[in-house]
């Protein structure tokens, strides 16, 4: 059930002499049951690619599929696609419109012509899944702080039962907290409905943690397609494209310059904890 | 003399049932006292609704404190006549980018304060053109603020606040909706005012990252100011901000750790370059 | 595609057009306005659109910019057209069924295309050679008169420059709660004109919210910049008529006068 991206590009306004490059001979596979991470700067392109994969864009160039099927193909079923692969827009909170949570959630399974025992019961399947009991089904949305509204947002694209789950940029304004309670929940639900993720970010903290696949995009091209150690060798590149690896990797090339044994690979703190204990405990042996 | 001075400030969000009676308070600041000495980098941290960009507010007198009085350059904030004086001492820039810019074109925006405050026209070119530059943004003066980039709308408000000679400037939460880019874009614009300009920078943010040069740090929580003292004195404090839902910058949790793990470290370090230091001593001894 | 509404946004490029005083641009748009309506041949058309192609000319704004404005008005110029095409009365041409082209509803309608589709161009061209910030500006000082007459002209002014700096944000914000909305099964294509209708909540709910979210933050921006109205305010770029601006009035009381003498005055 993989959505597959075949050669695809795509030119803002191809027709006027302003026409820019947006995506540029992208091929990507998303799986069954990745975790993947979306990383660029602001213009690389990926709020762009997010959108092709739900079919909301249709590409200049290239073929997008669905479990094989070509999704700009005559009679394809956009809406069954966007049941499939569900997005998560930048601030979602902001398109909420319901009178009360449940009925909000429920808007999406709605939409997909749905038995009203099936929307009740996947609209209370998705709250679950976000971290929100009973007692917030009957409140106004507009009365939650703003990390509820957003897992509220979220569960209303979770109740369309995604295979893949797409979001862009989940945790933008939240405070610390808030940012990891997203993102444990978002993990959290990955490994529990076993669908794919894509997150996209452009923070390598918030991934490094979680992902086993980091796409980062540049000028619209993919510029890594790999796992998470691997692209954060590519230190220099990064921020070439004006990005970063995560801090952690930073203090461990430091450290390794100064003569400590320690494996700049980790990414987590929890690892480079760990591996300058390890060259420490050595340091001291000899 | 101190530029801010807040004496025991509280302020309560009154809410109004549909009759337009008094339903409910809520207290979003409470008992503040704080001192701000001139050309001090001060920063503000504190979680989501922890009251922070409220007694921001007090700072520009777009809020009146409910008890207590805030004295901006001597000035008491709640009195009628002071209030354009207040304002154009203690500028402010706020969260979002787009909701800021009033001139189609940067230079007319810049030029927006001066012109409400009455300055000459010649004078208004002056500072535009001075204020631009502080920023580094003059090249842009012609453009439309819609082409920007979040970063450099950022630094186009700045750059409005500058052109009315502040003394002061608060920033409320103003990388909250940028990418790291322009996060450090605009962090470096208010610290090069800091040090370069000498105006005075209160800066409001939940970006641990961001504060580690300032010269004093306030952490609030529930409208309460619950912890203050250098970044490295609030930074030692790991476990306390974590209740608070914030974070510290990631060198210091990896110390924190290794601390925990047993490596004698001292407390609050901010930087990979005293992270090595320190564990080489330790290494040495 | 709601980017393809061009209407009210300023083209950034140097011309003569741009530099000109924008009162004298107001009072053009006005007079060329005044002369479509004045005018009643086709010389007189001729002689408009050629005065306008001029402005064009001179203005270095792509004629493929006004023409895309266009387009989103297309509909409503269409609806005028055969409404006047049946209903005015006079000598029939064609009865189709109940409905009957008179030869008067043929000219009228005719007539009516040219005259809006050159009054939507000449406008625009305005909007588009002027920033709002000058278009207040000019607009407050031509009616400055009024003032003592109590009307709060700068204020009105202020209110249509800030409406103008957010209409294309404001697009561009219920662009994305659109797509947002489709990306969770919304359809705002099929079904009845109800229906239609129906499916339009889920964007105007959040799209209100949003703009009063967007006017709040605003009117607090302007206040922390010591906004108090228009009085004792000084202008960054203060109006001070320059020679071209002499010259532009005065080519366009030529205008005027020819417009008339040949719109009206001569027989066809």
């Amino acid at each position: 059930m993989a959505l597959k991206l075949e050669h695809v590009s795509y030119i803002y306004g191809a027709d006027t002499n302003l026409a820019i490059r947006a995506l540029d001979d992208i091929c990507l596979e998303i799986p069954d049951g990745q975790f993947i991470g979306l990383i660029g700067h602001t213009g690389s392109g990926k709020s762009t690619l997010v959108q092709h994969l739900n079919g909301l864009i249709e590409p200049t160039e290239g073929v997008i599929t669905y479990d094989g099927r070509n999704i700009w193909e005559k009679d394809y079923p956009k809406k069954e696609l966007r049941s499939n692969v569900g997005l998560v827009f930048q601030y979602p909170e902001h398109q909420l419109f319901e009178v009360d949570v449940f009925a909000d959630v429920c808007f999406g399974p709605k939409n997909l012509g749905l038995s009203k025992a099936e929307i009740e019961e996947r609209a209370k399947k998705a709250l679950e899944l976000v971290g929100l009991s009973e007692e917030f089904y009957h409140q106004s949305p507009f009365e939650l702080s703003g990390g509820q509204k957003r897992r509220v947002a979220i569960a209303g694209v979770l109740a369309m039962q995604p295979k893949i789950l797409v979001l862009d940029e989940p945790t933008a304004g939240l405070d610390p907290k808030g940012r990891d309670e997203i993102l444990g929940q978002i993990a959290h639900l990955q490994k529990e409905t076993g669908i794919s993720v894509v997150l996209v970010s452009h923070s390598m903290e918030d991934v490094a943690n979680y992902v086993d696949r980091i796409i980062v995009m540049n000028h619209g091209k993919v510029l890594f397609d790999d796992a998470p150690k691997e692209v954060f060798k590519h230190v220099k590149e990064l921020e070439e494209v004006g990005l970063a690896a995560p801090q952690v990797t930073y203090i461990l090339h430091q450290l390794k310059k100064c003569g400590f044994d320690v494996d700049t690979q980790a990414t987590t703190i929890k690892e480079a904890r760990d591996t300058i204990l390890k060259a420490m405990k050595e340091g001291r042996t000899c | 003399m101190s530029i801010i001075k807040t004496d025991h400030v509280s302020y309560d969000y009154i809410r109004h049932d549909e009759e337009g009676n008094i339903e409910g308070k809520t207290r979003a600041v409470s008992d503040v006292s704080l001192n701000v000495e001139p050309g001090q980098f001060i920063a503000i941290l504190g979680h989501n609704g922890s009251g922070k960009s409220t007694l921001a507010k007090h700072i520009n007198a777009l809020l009146l404190p409910t008890e207590g009085t805030v004295f901006v350059d001597g000035n008491d904030t709640a009195k009628e006549e002071n209030l354009w004086e207040v304002r154009q001492s203690a500028g402010m820039v706020f969260q979002n980018p787009d909701n800021q810019i009033i001139g189609q074109v940067v230079e007319e925006d810049v030029g927006f304060g001066p012109e409400n405050m009455g300055v000459p026209t010649k004078e208004i070119w002056e500072r535009v053109e001075e204020s631009l530059k502080a920023v580094g943004m003059y090249a842009y003066r012609k453009h439309s603020p819609n082409k920007l980039s979040g970063g450099q709308k950022q630094r186009v408000s700045i750059a409005g606040v500058l052109a009315m000679h502040p003394k002061c400037i608060v920033l409320d939460e103003p990388t909250a909706m940028l990418d790291p880019n322009g996060r450090k874009e605009v962090i470096r614009a208010a610290r090069a005012l800091n040090d370069v300009e000498g105006v005075t920078v209160i800066l409001i943010t939940h970006y641990m990252e961001e504060v580690i040069y300032a010269d004093q740090v306030f952490v609030m929580d529930e409208g309460k100011v619950v912890l203050q003292g250098t970044p490295r004195e609030v930074f030692s404090k790991v476990e306390l901000l974590k209740q608070l839902r914030l974070d510290v910058p990631q060198v210091t949790l990896l110390a924190y750790e290794l601390q925990k793990a047993g490596l004698g470290l001292p407390d609050g370090i901010l930087t990979a370059e005293e992270l090595t230091e320190e564990l080489d001593k330790l290494r040495k001894r | 595609m709601l980017r393809d509404i061009t209407l009210g946004q300023y083209y950034q490029t140097e011309s003569v057009v741009h530099r000109l005083d924008c009162r004298v641009k107001l009072v053009a748009t006005l007079v060329f306005i005044i002369s479509l309506f004045v005018v009643d041949n086709i010389w007189g058309y001729v002689l408009a659109a050629g005065f306008l192609a001029v402005c064009i000319k001179l203005s270095n704004v792509p004629f493929k910019f006004m023409v895309r404005g266009m387009k989103s008005i297309l509909f409503l110029m269409l609806f005028a057209m055969v409404f006047n095409l049946f209903l005015t009365p006079g000598t029939p041409l064609i009865t189709i069924w109940k409905l009957t082209i008179t030869m008067e509803g043929v000219v009228f309608a005719a007539k009516m295309a040219i005259r809006l589709t050159l009054l939507i161009i000449g406008s625009s061209l305005m909007t588009l050679t002027t920033t709002p910030n000058h278009l207040t500006d000019g607009l407050e000082s031509l009616l400055n008169p009024l003032k003592k007459l109590k009307v709060p002209v700068h204020e009105v002014a202020m209110m249509m420059s800030i409406a103008l700096r957010f209409i294309p944000i404001l697009l561009e914000e219920t662009d994305k709660i659109m797509k947002a909305q489709i990306a969770r099964g919304a359809d705002f294509e099929s079904g009845n004109l109800i229906q239609k209708a129906k499916a339009m909540v889920p964007i105007f709910v959040p799209l209100f919210i949003a703009a009063f979210r967007r006017a709040n933050d605003l009117a607090m921006a302007m206040e922390a910049r010591c906004y108090r109205g228009g009085e004792g305010r000084t202008k960054m770029k203060p109006l001070i008529y320059q020679k071209r601006d002499y010259i532009a009035y005065t080519v366009l009381l030529l205008y005027l006068v020819c417009t008339v003498v040949v719109g009206r005055v001569l027989p066809i």
